[in-house]
């Protein structure tokens, strides 16, 4: 894709987040997070429920703003770039989209041209989104409604939403939690090779510990708003992080695929 | 890439056919074809039953003497001299009285009938897509009735407040401007906004459902109609009569004044909305993905509901509780083409006047050489669609 699809994708950036506290009135969901992203990278941020990913996940979106700390990309804070420009270089798909109305599934992806746009779509951005559809294996599904379609089919349509943006940072909220196993390993593998290849980022919040492992490079784990560790995939995802966060026991046993993690729980073995 | 020029997608191409549809693109492009074609047929119809409109009524008045009239009104002199001199039979006026009738009685009725059906139907659709709701319309949020609460005020309080400014009246050229007329427009848009901030206030929570949106606006429905029923109560008989008429909804009242007066409001806030019509598309996908892509939700929900809910209210301040069009005709539409705002708010608008000449029509027809409120045809018509709108199972899933 060429600089005028989108960014100029070969610069490296950087997202990084400083003492970020964040909560809904008085409660404090978050509290200093500090991470960064660069370009080429995956991270994951892992979590048991309610450890506030999505709270940490609409902040980096600038959609909520941090009660304090800072979020800058390439040392500029986010709250100061202009909203259509920061469209184009952060990308969001939450974990549930409900669509309203009749949108059919091409228009919902073409949204993601909204911000290269005024008024009307570009012939290209036509191209962009049809590409986006098909690399996210929905493009036969185009002229359908999205409010017709299964859970996992609306989570594609939304991933695909976020490709046609073409942002440098795609962050997405359990992108693969509506999803088979096949589309699962398909949707990351294709955006571990979007990512590799245009040198963009990823960040994404998972429950799946064992996709984490195998995509991506580093994991921001998170236990009670605070963060537990960060830094690269193999050092953070360990049996004793895995007790310590969840509370659960396991075992990260080697295959010669690479590793996996067995979770065991003792009690419920009693009962089975 | 190319020039910029090539980029471009043409109505032109659009229309003649040039697609090829193996391609995403001529598959795109075909579907806004079909959206465009929509839209063309819908104002088709519309200026067809405007000459039907304006042509029947208690005296008819045959097309050809309506063309006539016309004709005189809006053709250059040069044309006009020249029809004098090669087609003289062209020339021949129709009777005085014919003239008459339309352009001081129909012609204002009509195009106000026209005013407020693309204003509903336009309001509708915008309210739906800002509030995420497909029951949401003017009529269903309590704005028609706090509109019609803020005219009956200003019928009964007007002159006591106002004194004789109620009843002056301007002459500008030919048209005469009732500075009363601005008055209870300005009360309905008051009232009508009143009900627009109750209702953010009381679904303010990220939580609210949709039965809450629409039972708030049932709720301030009542609130409005206990207004309407006491400054009844407390009116002289005129005055109850006016209020009484008010309430049906009716276009009988249509003048050139209030034309004139209509005109800039609703044009203004047709562009201004259709300007917007893309960032409402973004908020289908919902509020946080429509912030990521640019769109300051919360300033594009506050104006466009109240540039909305100006637009109807102006209208319903002359025509009265006109209830449904703007549920129905975006429906309708959505069903056909989709929910591309840039499609669907000219496709509802022109809907909507489709939906409301034919009721109008009807309703002069219907018991010549009297005639019924349109608001009471609107009634039964939107309360059926309303009914087979959430029984209809496709539908239901979806509200």
């Amino acid at each position: 894709m060429n600089s005028e699809t989108g960014n100029d994708q070969k610069t490296n950036m950087k997202l990084e987040l400083s003492g970020i506290r964040q909560g809904y009135g008085s409660k404090i969901i978050v509290e200093d997070i500090n991470m960064s992203v660069e370009s080429g990278e995956v991270v994951t941020i892992l979590g048991p429920n309610g450890s506030g990913k999505s709270t940490l996940i609409k902040t980096m979106c600038n959609i909520m703003e941090p009660k304090a700390g800072t979020i800058t990309i390439d040392d500029v804070n986010i709250s100061d770039i202009d909203k259509k420009e920061f469209a184009k270089i952060v990308g969001y798909v939450p974990q549930h989209t409900i669509y309203f109305g009749q949108s059919s599934v091409y228009d919902s992806v073409l949204l993601g041209r909204k911000p290269y746009t005024d008024w009307s779509y570009s012939r290209e951005d036509i191209n962009i989104a049809a590409e986006a559809m098909i690399r996210m294996n929905i493009d036969d599904l185009y002229d359908r409604p999205v409010s017709e379609l299964s859970g996992g089919q609306v989570q594609r349509v939304s991933l695909a939403r976020a490709l046609a943006q073409n942002p440098r940072f795609y962050i997405f909220d359990e992108p693969t939690s509506a999803l088979d196993l096949r589309n699962q390993l398909d949707t990351l593998k294709v955006m571990r090779r979007i990512i590799k290849e245009n040198g963009a980022s990823m960040v994404m919040a998972m429950h799946d510990l064992n996709l984490a492992l195998r995509y991506s490079d580093k994991v921001l784990a998170l236990k009670d708003g605070q963060v537990y560790g960060f830094g690269a995939a193999e050092a953070i995802i360990t049996e004793e992080m895995i007790k310590d966060v969840y509370g659960v026991d396991s075992q990260i046993m080697d295959s010669p695929k690479g590793k996996f993690i067995y979770a065991f729980d003792d009690d419920a073995a009693k009962v089975l | 890439m190319s020039e910029k020029g090539d980029n471009r997608i043409r109505l032109g191409d659009l229309i003649r056919n040039r697609i090829d549809e193996d391609t995403f693109e001529g598959k795109y492009n075909a579907s806004i074809r079909r959206r465009v074609l929509f839209i063309l047929s819908l104002i088709i119809i519309s200026i067809a039953l405007f000459f039907v409109s304006v042509g029947l009524g208690a005296v008819n008045i045959s097309l050809k003497d309506t063309l006539k009239v016309f004709g005189q009104l809006i053709l250059p002199d040069t044309i006009k001299v020249f029809c004098y001199l090669f087609l003289p039979s062209l020339m021949e006026m129709p009777s005085v009285h014919a003239a008459d009738i339309l352009l001081a009685s129909r012609m204002p009725r009509v195009v106000l009938v026209i005013f407020t059906g693309f204003s509903l139907g336009v309001a509708g659709m915008i309210m739906q897509g800002l509030l995420r709701n497909p029951l949401v319309s003017p009529f269903t949020l309590g704005v028609s009735t706090a509109a019609s609460f803020g005219a009956a005020m200003s019928i009964v309080f007007g002159s006591s407040i106002f004194g004789n400014l109620m009843y002056t009246v301007v002459t500008i050229g030919t048209v005469k401007f009732d500075i009363g007329d601005m008055i209870t427009v300005l009360f309905a848009f008051v009232f009508a906004m009143l009900s627009i901030i109750i209702i953010l206030m009381l679904t303010k929570g990220k939580n609210t459902s949709r039965s809450m949106v629409i039972l708030s606006g049932v709720v301030i429905s009542y609130l409005f109609q206990a207004g309407v029923m006491a400054s009844k109560y407390i009116s002289d008989d005129e005055q109850l009569r006016e209020i009484t008429l008010w309430i049906m909804g009716s276009m009988a009242g249509a003048t050139w004044g209030i034309i004139l007066i209509l005109l800039p409001i609703v044009v203004i806030c047709s562009i201004l909305l259709f300007k917007v019509s893309m960032d409402v598309n973004a908020l289908s996908a919902g509020d946080d993905v429509a912030s990521n892509l640019g769109v300051n939700v919360s300033s594009l929900r506050k104006k466009s509901l109240v540039i909305s809910t100006l637009m109807t209210s102006a209208c319903l301040a002359f025509t009265g509780v006109i209830g449904f069009i703007g549920l129905m005709a975006p429906h309708i539409c959505r069903m056909i083409i989709g929910n591309d705002s840039r499609y669907l708010m000219p496709a509802a608008g022109f809907m909507g006047v489709v939906i409301l000449l034919i009721s109008d029509l009807f309703c002069r027809l219907i018991i010549r050489p009297g005639e019924l409120p349109v608001g009471i045809v609107m009634y039964v018509i939107g309360g059926i669609f309303f009914i087979w709108m959430i029984s209809n199972r496709k539908w239901s899933q979806r509200i």
